[in-house]
């Protein structure tokens, strides 16, 4: 972009007053130094909870409460050495390992009903398509909190309390509808010329779904699948009704643990493991921030 | 019809059915069947061991009459969201236009912004939240620099709600990169028209930033105002389940699973759930209507 080109955005956006022409290099300097570092400062704000957790976690125990601050005055590790010995007679990397299960088989579910479903209301004609897609728009709206009541009774007359069962099932069946939209509004960006084209050739549905449109919808699908898995590692009601026994619980069950355990002083433990339990998630955005920023932008994803 | 039009038709309702089929048996299951039976529990009495016990519209008549606790968790609820959406909003709008002032350089801009709405719903935050807020913690160690000493917020009734609030609107990153989309739709002309017109930053932010971004903002008022009412893992986490101090944490759906799965009260729950349903639908039908006069979506002539 050249420089006359950004001056005239600047310019027409009016964070440039008119200025004779010689004058306005300089202006314009000033102006983004002020804008970078307002941001900058902004930044540091937004992401100081975060860095302060971090730092923390290197806290002795004795240091809450005593040291607000950022830097550890007596820095240790003995924090992580505890939490890593695990906690109610369950080693850490069991909940790790818990959460884990859960989320990868959620992504699983999610991405092959959800594509299925998609499939079906974006490309086939068929009777009361047009109601059952307004039901799915509606469910979309619809508090969750109306179905949980009678979901847990349920599954537990089904006897699947303190099983994933009630965790996982839901997530083959389609039941969050925000995949579902996204892929169809991705499938009806796609042109309906080689699927067309296939059906002529006397290719079928099934067909056309595995070798056609699949492949083609490969970022609607990365784009789930790396929400679909931080959401359910970040899932607390759901753990919190179906999973009783601790060396079932996923990390955030598991953290109330730590943090109930030590509701006197061992802030240390409950920092580290927040830490721990956030890491993967902050890994998946350090990686895949384009994504998941532009998959937002697109579709209106929530975070 | 054709015999083999007809049967074309029949083969595209069998594929369409069959592709349709998980998420079918989901809706039916564990969506509709589950909102019918809750709507039934709504009018009766129920603690999971004995039957059902129909008590007609009791469970509504008592919440608005005769429980100061559910009309509290009401009015927190709604203070958090009528307070925390606009500030939020304004906060992704503000910060949206400011990244939209230059585009180089942006890109990490955004994703550190991003980054809390993506982590903010996680255990890991509220504990953090809490421990940033209690007493001696940061938040009161820096204000005690300017002379203001508060003791810690989180279980300070008048300040405990302020605190939630600021834990939504730190989530701002959502809304804003979606307003930031939106941003760059708008067309350079308009502003160059209203310049010549003779416009000032204001009027030009009143009369075409507004108007052109009216559908982006009607699509994140509508979702965050939604989703504000449905507040819970923090709520949780910040006051050990209790929602203390004071029931100035008790939000709607914290006071709606202590009544169903706490107090085994699941009729009751459910008829909160119902209400809860009720003045979301209100709430979206009003946006919905009063949508038309003034969200300006493009392409359209007004």
């Amino acid at each position: 972009m050249s420089t006359i080109e950004v001056d005239r955005a600047a310019f027409l956006e009016g964070q440039i007053e008119p200025q004779p022409r010689r004058r306005r290099p300089k202006r314009k300097t000033v102006n983004t130094v002020i804008w970078f570092v307002v941001l900058l400062a902004l930044t540091a704000i937004i992401l100081y909870p975060l860095v302060w957790l971090v730092f923390s976690t290197f806290k002795p125990s004795s240091e809450f409460g005593q040291n607000p601050g950022l830097i550890p005055e007596n820095p240790t590790i003995d924090n992580y050495l505890k939490v890593f010995d695990g906690i109610a007679g369950t080693p850490l990397w069991r909940f790790f390992g818990n959460s884990l299960l859960i989320a990868v088989s959620a992504v699983v579910g999610i991405l092959a009903s959800s594509a299925l479903a998609a499939y079906a209301f974006a490309r086939i004609k068929f009777k009361g398509v047009g109601v059952l897609f307004a039901a799915m728009i509606g469910t979309l709206l619809l508090p969750f909190h109306v179905i949980i009541i009678p979901q847990y009774i349920m599954f537990q007359k089904l006897e699947l309390v303190d099983t994933y069962v009630p965790l996982i099932l839901p997530k083959f069946l389609a039941t969050e509808a925000f995949f579902v939209f996204l892929m169809v509004q991705f499938i009806r960006n796609i042109p309906r010329d080689m699927d067309e084209a296939a059906r002529i050739d006397g290719a079928g549905h099934t067909r056309i779904f595995f070798s056609i449109i699949l492949p083609l919808i490969r970022p609607a699908l990365i784009t789930s699948a790396i929400f679909a898995f931080i959401w359910t590692w970040n899932d607390f009601l759901g753990p919190l009704l179906y999973v009783n026994s601790p060396e079932k619980y996923p990390l955030p069950i598991a953290l109330r643990l730590y943090n109930d355990a030590t509701s006197t002083s061992d802030y240390g433990a409950t920092v580290a493991v927040s830490f721990l339990a956030l890491l993967p998630i902050l890994i998946f955005f350090i990686v895949f921030q384009r994504f998941l920023v532009d998959g937002v932008a697109t579709q209106g994803l929530k975070g | 019809m054709k015999p083999g039009r007809r049967r074309a038709n029949r083969r595209e309702n069998v594929a369409g059915y069959t592709f349709l089929l998980p998420w079918l048996i989901g809706f039916l299951g564990l969506t509709l069947g589950p909102m019918i039976y809750s709507l039934y529990l709504s009018f009766t009495k129920y603690n999971l061991f004995a039957d059902p016990k129909f008590v007609g519209f009791d469970n509504y008549v008592r919440m608005f009459t005769e429980d100061p606790q559910f009309l509290q968790s009401v009015q927190i609820t709604l203070v958090y969201v009528l307070v925390g959406t606009p500030v939020k909003l304004a906060a992704a709008l503000g910060i949206a236009m400011l990244l939209n002032y230059r585009n180089r350089g942006t890109g990490f801009f955004r994703s550190s912004f991003y980054a809390p709405s993506l982590i903010g719903a996680s255990v890991s935050v509220a504990i953090v939240w809490r421990a940033m807020f209690s007493s001696n913690g940061p938040v009161d160690s820096s204000l005690s620099l300017f002379g203001i000493n508060i003791g810690g917020w989180v279980g300070n009734v008048s300040l405990v709600i302020p605190m939630m609030i600021l834990l939504a609107v730190w989530q701002f990153g959502a809304p804003m990169v979606i307003f930031l989309a939106g941003l760059k739709q708008i067309p350079r002309e308009l502003y160059e028209a209203a310049e010549v017109d003779g416009a000032g930053p204001v009027r030009k932010f009143h009369s075409v930033t507004i108007p052109m971004l009216s559908s982006v903002i009607f699509f994140n008022l509508l979702l965050e105002t939604i989703n504000a009412f449905q507040v819970f893992a923090s709520a949780y986490i910040i006051s050990n389940g209790s929602g203390g101090p004071a029931g100035m944490t008790n939000f709607y759906t914290l006071y709606l699973y202590k009544r169903g799965f706490a107090d085994g009260q699941m009729g009751y729950a459910a008829a909160m759930a119902w209400v809860l349903v009720i003045v979301v639908a209100i709430i979206a039908f009003i946006l919905f209507r009063t949508s038309k006069s003034w969200v300006h979506y493009a392409g359209e002539n007004k």
